[in-house]
């Protein structure tokens, strides 16, 4: 049976848990991603937020406990199944993960050329307005060896965002990045959210950088999630573990949601 | 002390029986993924050029060689029996059933085999294989199917140029330096060697075309991510394919004989 009223949430994880080499990473992990919303994960490195991260667009299986994408259980789908759900999905990898052997014209049309019947004209027209949208207008021609790191993150949200997914997914967008292209970066998923309404999961350890462009906040702390709120009601939260991991970066102030689209 | 001992030769029998059967599951699932829907002919001739044309030039060079130098062996060996005449069959005989087939296929192993295990494996690493899963495009049926593919249709071919060119360097050593006559050395070759040798020579190609893709792939397919791990995963595929080639050879001829 579907659930898919808007209200529902759009992924439920049920109890995950999973070992990776013999180590427990998620040991009965419970999470619920609001639809339409930017949800962000928060958590120490090595952690299992990527872990997480997988195990909803399901490169990875639970060793135990259920993965619910609109009520499917998406652990159970056989291959075929499994693509076919995929087709609501889109992620930007750490490493943007832009295929070296295309352009990065190609790399953003790959999708389209693969999974629509869209004719060649068709296809350049939605590519090249999209590279409009990321900001790498006039960049189709080059390599992926030849960008720097943040305009392959701007190829990669390209390459995800050119099929209209409903659920993207970010795995630590900005690491590796200055401060302030990460907060281009930021800013550009943030504006790509609000227009095109998709559900956002978002992992990442940029404190406080996450509170003002998240909808809600959610801490990964020893396998399970131990709080999660929405953002401005998060950096509040009692519990003694997450209010250490946020104030590590010397700035207990609220920032309020919506301060950094706010600043531009 | 022995149990502990008996207890380490079990661990590593199942450990090889283990990685045994994952291959065999790779391979099974590589075939599945070429019979079905949509046929990746430009993948297929993009790595036929790859594998295929771009070893030409090292295929040529040691395929001459190889030739040249059992023009000389050949020839020194018969002289003492009186049986110069007979270096083109010697010569034409061991090229196309053992060393075409076996030198090119360790050639291309180490040419373009490597490279397979690498490419496959920095995908693997930088998430490129995952992001491919999440674009539901099967990294199988997009990477490694063109490739096994490919290796296969085109090492007959690899074998044969090598043959060819190893009876040509053996000619220019026997005939036009050590003084074989011409005529005999074409007309031993042309009665001794049979159909039989030539449709062996391929089979052999072949299976050796289908090894070096299988196992390149596989190991750079689970490539453990790390640099470390990239470089391991390359040793192991050239090793492990050209001692592939070796056994399987022998059990091919012993086969075919």
């Amino acid at each position: 049976m579907k659930i898919t009223e808007a209200s529902a949430p759009a992924i439920r994880l049920v109890g995950v848990e999973k070992k990776l080499g013999g180590q427990p990473v998620l040991k009965g992990l419970h999470l619920e991603i609001p639809r339409g919303k930017l949800t962000t994960v928060i958590g120490q490195s090595g952690g299992g937020k990527s872990v997480l991260l997988k195990h909803i667009i399901g490169l990875l299986k639970p060793d135990r406990g259920q993965v619910l994408v609109d009520g499917t259980d998406i652990a159970q789908l056989g291959a075929h199944d499994l693509n076919e759900l995929r087709k609501k999905f889109a992620m930007l990898f750490q490493g943007a993960a832009l295929f070296d052997s295309l352009s990065v014209f190609e790399n953003v049309a790959f999708p389209l050329r693969e999974k629509t019947k869209l004719s060649e004209p068709e296809i350049e027209r939605k590519v090249l307005e999209m590279l409009e949208q990321v900001g790498l207008t006039g960049m189709g021609h080059k390599f992926p060896a030849e960008l720097s790191g943040g305009m392959r993150k701007r190829a990669g949200l390209a390459r995800a965002l050119v099929m209209g997914p409903e659920i993207m997914l970010f795995d630590e967008p900005t690491t590796g990045l200055d401060p302030l292209l990460a907060r281009t970066i930021h800013d550009l998923i943030v504006e790509t959210q609000r227009r095109f309404g998709f559900t956002a999961v978002m992992v990442s350890h940029e404190i406080p950088e996450v509170f003002g462009i998240s909808d809600y906040v959610a801490m990964l702390l020893d396998g399970v999630i131990v709080e999660m709120a929405p953002s401005d009601e998060f950096q509040r939260t009692r519990h003694p573990a997450v209010r250490e991991f946020i104030n590590v970066g010397g700035k207990p102030e609220v920032v309020p949601s919506g301060a950094v689209q706010g600043a531009r | 002390m022995v149990a502990t001992a008996v207890a380490r030769c079990g661990r590593g029998s199942l450990s090889l029986l283990s990685e045994m059967g994952r291959m065999m599951v790779f391979l099974i699932s590589t075939f599945s993924w070429m019979v079905r829907p949509p046929f990746r002919l430009l993948q297929v001739l993009k790595q036929v050029h790859f594998i295929g044309v771009k070893s030409l030039f090292v295929i040529v060079l040691t395929g001459s060689f190889t030739g040249m130098v059992l023009g000389l062996q050949g020839y020194y060996s018969l002289r003492k029996f009186g049986a110069e005449g007979l270096l083109g069959s010697a010569v034409a005989l061991s090229m196309i059933r053992e060393l075409g087939p076996v030198l090119s296929a360790l050639m291309v192993t180490g040419r373009a085999g490597s490279a397979m295990t690498a490419e496959i494996g920095i995908m693997r690493i930088t998430e490129q294989i995952d992001a491919l899963d999440t674009m539901a495009v099967s990294p199988m049926q997009y990477l490694i199917a063109p490739k096994v593919l490919a290796s296969v249709l085109i090492m007959p071919l690899l074998g044969s140029i090598f043959d060819v060119i190893g009876i040509y360097g053996g000619y220019l050593v026997g005939v036009e330096l050590l003084g074989v006559s011409s005529g005999s050395y074409t007309s031993s070759m042309e009665s001794s060697v049979e159909w039989k040798d030539v449709y062996g020579g391929i089979l052999k190609s072949l299976s050796f075309g289908l090894i070096v893709a299988w196992v390149c792939t596989y190991k750079g397919y689970h490539t453990t991510m790390s640099a470390e791990g990239l470089g391991k995963a390359t040793t192991e595929a050239v090793v492990l394919s050209s001692v592939l080639i070796l056994i399987w050879d022998y059990f091919l001829t012993s086969v075919l004989m």
